[in-house]
């Protein structure tokens, strides 16, 4: 057995491991802290598949991005958990057939691919260049228009989320801080020249001073 | 002692390759503890002297040994556990924030292919190694079961997952001109007979300027250091953190410090090659002495910047990185696009 | 100034810059600290520290239990008993100073009418044991004896002002 093999049995048994603890550790935290490890070791996987950018990507987007804002509101959130372990038992059932089902499709769709075709030959490698450069190459010239579309998409989605989400509550006072900065002191306070004033002596000074 | 040698002698002559890499993983660890233990009495002097002090001077000549005590003094302090904190995720954190800011320094290269990975996607893997350390904090925050913790944890990894955006798209800009991810190639793309003019800091002003502020960011320093703002919430997500945690705590926050320093030369700063064209002799010589002195001037800066400038307010951070620097970054990227693709800047030797 | 001038210029740093360049300036000042146990900075001969009995040159103590100074203590840190000694005169048998009490205002240098009771220019003394804090009159004696020269140089600096 080569050390590559080892180490993709290593990563793979961790994979697994840690997603079924996302589904069965009791503390939310914990669970999101798991899917993290799940994350990492499949990029570990494809690492050793040489799919680096692929892998770098999973860690950087999934594990560095959107992993973070989801503890941030697992974290906020504070669950009750026991009326969220009650449904488990009942929808073990349901939930073990559509993962069979998924299984099954899954295999489906690899081992026929793999029974019909043998494996083509490594096309970053048979072009003679990295994986990163490679798939850039791909991705910008035969699948220009769709990975447009899909930026597109992904724009407008961005776009939709905050006005969904934006509202403008009256009788809050919040600070701009661009008008701050921009703000000079002769705009808030003004300085009046006056001269100095005498007050007028009364007639008769009623008190000596001692 | 003679067993200890002995069982030395047996572990490498029975695992040469597992003590090769060992060794080979040591050899860029302990420079780096020792140099940041450097930086923070650096830190510490010029701090001093910008506040017309002098900085510590009783421990050693200069006081250089001072970090050391320190150390010395964090690890043997007793580590106390708050009430009805989560243990281990609580020692966790800080090895968590530790490992990314040490596996980061694996794709570093001091001269040409001169790194422990010199990997493709070099530049993708430190993104992702500097995104992961952002864990160490959140976890911290939640583990410590304190508000100030939370509260603290919250802010850094707000503000760090905001600067990352801006500091991507500078880093984006460096990849069009230099065409690689690989950081060896980013250098040698800038070598060219102008000496300094032919680095990318001219073409990628800007950038270079919103990449070191929004490192200065990520790093949670000054001025951007409201996850640890003292005077609203005590120390942010290391409050309940003593003794050697903190001290690791520490190291990670100084080696990150260094860790940017080091990069910002690499993308804009040409790296190992010398500011001066080569016929001047040794000193336009390229080598790793150039790096160091570069890195050396931002890690300087980041202290620099420390000493001078107020901490910003945490509106005014996120406005600074969400409404100036993404749109600046956005459009600098469409014009370095343009220059590659009209051929203004001319990269490589 | 309109806002496109304010945007140029908040682009161009030019506020930070200066900030940074005040600060690499103050770098290169002398510094203000001292030393402090290789270097003192001067002190006034009015300075009041720590407190020492005095004696006329004869080698006879000065004080002669009047209590002046117990009354006018506004810690109450001072402690006198009295008794005829033998030779007739009135003299302390206890002249206690709780430090710890102390407040160091000079009062009872100021009600001292044979100028017995003073505070020493001495500021670096520590204690290691509870009960230490409270100096007896052997003790304050033997302060005295020891900066008699200083005391009174002090004394003789500032007669002119008394």
């Amino acid at each position: 057995m080569s050390f590559q093999l080892i180490c993709f049995y290593a990563f793979a048994a961790v994979t697994v491991g840690a997603a079924l603890a996302v589904i069965s550790v009791r503390s939310p935290v914990h669970a999101a802290l798991c899917l993290v490890l799940t994350f990492f070791s499949t990029a570990c996987t494809w690492l050793l598949a040489d799919a680096e950018f692929l892998a770098i990507a999973l860690v950087l987007v999934y594990v560095g991005a959107v992993m973070v804002l989801f503890l941030f509101v697992v974290m906020m959130l504070d669950l009750d958990l026991d009326p969220l372990r009650e449904g488990f038992v009942r929808a073990l059932p349901v939930g073990l057939v559509v993962a069979v089902v998924m299984l099954v499709e899954m295999l489906g769709l690899i081992g026929v691919r793999t029974m019909q075709l043998p494996a083509p030959p490594e096309p970053a490698a048979a072009a003679g260049m990295s994986n990163t450069s490679w798939l850039a190459n791909a991705l910008f010239s035969q699948f220009l228009l769709p990975f447009e579309v899909a930026a597109l998409i992904l724009t407008v989605a961005i776009v939709a989320a905050i006005p969904l989400t934006l509202r403008h509550r009256v009788g809050v006072r919040t600070q701009d801080p661009g008008r701050q900065v921009r703000v000079k002191a002769r705009d808030r306070v003004r300085i009046v020249k006056m001269a100095a004033e005498k007050p007028a002596m009364p007639a008769d000074a009623g008190e000596t001073t001692p | 002692m003679d067993s200890i040698t002995a069982a030395f002698h047996w572990f490498v002559s029975t695992f040469p390759t597992l003590s090769m890499a060992l060794g080979l993983l040591l050899l860029p660890l302990v420079p780096l503890i020792i140099g940041v233990a450097m930086y923070v009495w650096w830190e510490r002097k010029v701090i001093g002297w910008m506040h017309v002090r002098m900085g510590p001077n009783k421990v050693g000549p200069f006081g250089l040994a001072q970090t050391f005590a320190d150390v010395f003094k964090l690890l043997l302090k007793e580590v106390v556990y708050p009430a009805n904190s989560n243990k281990a995720l609580f020692l966790l954190a800080p090895l968590w924030a530790l490992i990314p800011s040490f596996a980061a320094w694996a794709v570093i290269p001091i001269g040409p292919n001169v790194a422990w990975s010199n990997a493709n996607a070099g530049l993708l893997f430190l993104l992702a190694m500097t995104s992961m350390g952002v864990y160490g904090i959140i976890i911290a925050g939640w583990a410590s079961n304190s508000r100030y913790a939370m509260l603290g944890a919250m802010r850094s990894a707000a503000q760090v997952v905001s600067y990352e955006i801006a500091m991507g798209f500078s880093l984006v800009s460096v990849l069009i001109l230099a065409g690689s991810l690989n950081l060896s190639d980013i250098v040698q793309a800038q070598a060219g007979g102008k000496g300094l003019f032919d680095w990318f800091w001219l073409p990628l002003l800007p950038m270079f300027v919103i990449y070191f502020v929004s490192g200065v960011a990520e790093t949670n320093r000054a001025p951007f250091d409201v996850a640890e703002g003292e005077s609203e919430i005590v120390a942010g997500f290391h409050v309940e953190y003593s003794g050697a945690p903190f001290a690791v705590f520490f190291l990670t926050e100084y080696a990150n410090m260094i860790l940017v320093s080091f990069l910002a030369p690499i993308l804009f700063l040409g790296g190992w090659l010398s500011p001066f064209p080569a016929s001047w002799g040794l000193l336009g010589e390229p080598g790793w002495w150039w790096l160091c002195a570069k890195a050396f001037f931002f890690a300087t800066a980041y202290v620099w910047f420390r000493a001078s400038f107020p901490r910003y307010r945490y509106d005014q951070i996120m406005r600074l990185g969400w409404k100036v620097f993404i749109p600046i970054t956005i459009v600098w990227v469409f014009v370095a696009g343009c220059m590659k693709y009209f051929g203004w800047v001319t990269t490589g030797a | 100034m309109n806002r496109v001038t304010s945007y140029l210029k908040s682009l161009m740093l030019l506020e930070l810059l200066a900030g940074l360049g005040l600060t690499f300036k103050y770098l290169w000042r002398p510094k203000y600290t001292v030393r402090y146990p290789m270097e003192h900075i001067p002190k006034s001969n009015r300075f009041r520290g720590l407190h020492a009995l005095r004696r006329y040159p004869n080698g006879e103590e000065r004080c002669i239990a009047c209590k002046l100074c117990e009354a006018v203590c506004p810690a109450l840190a001072i402690t006198i008993d009295s008794a005829p000694r033998e030779d007739g005169t009135r003299r302390t048998t206890r002249y206690d100073i709780d430090l710890f009490k102390c407040i160091f205002c000079g009062f009872c240098e100021e009600s001292c009418p044979v100028d017995s009771i003073v505070e020493t220019s001495i500021h670096e003394y520590h204690f290691e044991k509870r009960g230490e804090n409270i100096v007896t009159k052997p003790q304050l004696l033997a302060i005295g004896d020891r900066f008699e020269k200083e005391i009174a140089a002090a004394r003789a600096q500032d007669a002119a002002f008394r």
